[in-house]
């Protein structure tokens, strides 16, 4: 993440089960957007 | 992994929640009851009758803690059976209306399993993990709905359920309700309402293998298993009248030690709760602050491996359990976390009971941050 522009999007490949519920939590927790999941891939853009 | 700066200190068991240690009544209990409670009740000789009079008198007291009448209740081979048996005998009984079970999304899994035999619809819960109480009004006005289910609190955060509340929504609908109490059982005031309810003496420090199943009169029930001749609804086979004896012994020493118990673990969640979120970076208690039972505390890691957590804290001593994938039968994250979209990696349940000390839960706190950084500082964060 401290690669990423705010603003950006960085797509995350997971197919760890538990990857549809943690990465919307870890986006909450750290106070970044989530925007999309698609699969096993999941979209968070960077707002911090 | 570093030991050094460990606090000496004993094992300390910290999952109350999935077995409470025996309580000594319940040892004294059941060693007096093995040698005068071994014959068939149903017998009409002496030893027979010493057995029925055991199995009467501990009907009457878990009756009476309770507060219901000793005719609505049975003893089951398990919690886990008892509550299997209330869904499918609570279903078989309304046939007529319907085979759908509304219930929510942090039921137990014994009863997620049961529900398989009917038209599930489940209902959410909140990021506290409460019930949303509008979807299930909702829910349980909707066709064909032959029983609702609602577990007392939540097994895994610890979180009430508004029981009261939910159970006037199913009367107004006229659908009986089944609430799993098994954690709230000899710890919390039982919630009114509910037709249907079960428990599990293991959870109160009774011992294994023995389940509470409570039918209120005028709620039909159809025994989902093939009946004894006279056709007493309940489980089928012998009762284990031993483990049924030393369970309503424990039942009654824990409902007498339950508000003081209460007030004692209640604070050092509290304590676990506070000093946790202070002291580990990126972590997440998770459930109810304030309308949560009392002995109960979970919470999430981030970047911690689940399994590596539990094995570290099982190397120093603490046994407590986890609601992560790698932790779990299935390998699948808690239904109960995902249901609440709080995080499920690196989760940690801890559960207190009445030898749960002041100083295990220190060690506990001491011990913790390390533990978390040290997992983090191999996975190269």
């Amino acid at each position: 993440m401290p690669g990423v522009a705010v603003g950006e999007i960085v797509r995350v490949l997971a197919d760890d089960p538990a990857a549809a519920n943690d990465i919307p939590a870890w986006c909450r927790m750290k106070g970044q957007e989530f925007v999309a999941a698609d699969g096993h891939a999941f979209d968070v853009r960077r707002v911090l | 992994m570093d030991y050094t700066g460990d606090p000496a200190g004993a094992h300390a068991y910290l999952d109350a929640a999935s077995a409470a240690p025996l309580h000594p009544v319940a040892r004294e209990a059941l060693l007096a009851s093995l040698a005068d409670g071994w014959a068939d009740p149903a017998r009409l000789y002496a030893a027979g009758r010493r057995a029925q009079q055991l199995r009467d008198a501990s009907t009457a007291v878990v009756a009476e803690i309770l507060g219901v009448r000793a005719d609505e209740l049975t003893f089951w081979p398990s919690g886990t059976a008892a509550a299997q048996a209330a869904v499918l005998g609570g279903l078989g009984g309304r046939k007529r209306a319907g085979r759908v079970l509304v219930h929510s999304a942090i039921e137990h899994s014994a009863v997620l399993h049961a529900a398989r035999a009917a038209e599930a619809v489940e209902v959410g819960v909140d990021r506290l993990g409460r019930l949303d109480l509008d979807a299930w009004a909702a829910a349980v006005r909707g066709d064909g709905v032959a029983l609702a289910s609602l577990i007392g609190a939540s097994h895994e955060v610890g979180t009430i359920q508004p029981v009261a509340a939910a159970a006037e929504l199913c009367a107004e609908a006229g659908v009986p309700l089944f609430v799993d109490a098994a954690q709230v059982v000899g710890r919390a005031e039982l919630p009114a309402g509910w037709s249907l309810l079960s428990a599990s003496a293991h959870k109160w420090g009774g011992p294994p293998g023995v389940g509470v199943l409570v039918v209120r009169k005028g709620v039909r029930w159809l025994s989902p298993y093939p009946q004894d001749d006279l056709y007493r609804p309940g489980p089928p086979g012998s009762l284990g009248l031993p483990q049924v004896v030393a369970a309503a012994a424990s039942l009654r020493a824990a409902a007498g030690e339950a508000a003081a118990e209460a007030v004692r673990l209640s604070a050092l969640v509290d304590r676990i709760r506070e000093r946790v979120a202070a002291t580990v970076p990126d972590v997440e208690i998770v459930g109810d602050p304030v309308g949560r039972l009392p002995h109960l505390v979970t919470f999430s890691c981030l970047y911690v491996d689940g399994e590596a957590l539990l094995h570290a804290l099982d190397r120093h001593g603490f046994a407590v359990s986890s609601g992560s994938s790698c932790t779990s039968s299935t390998l699948r994250p808690s239904h109960v976390l995902e249901a609440m979209g709080v995080l499920s990696h690196g989760n940690v349940r801890v559960s207190l009971h009445r030898e749960t000390t002041e100083a295990d839960v220190e060690r506990f706190l001491t011990v913790l941050p390390g533990l978390v950084a040290d997992i983090r500082a191999e996975a190269g964060l």
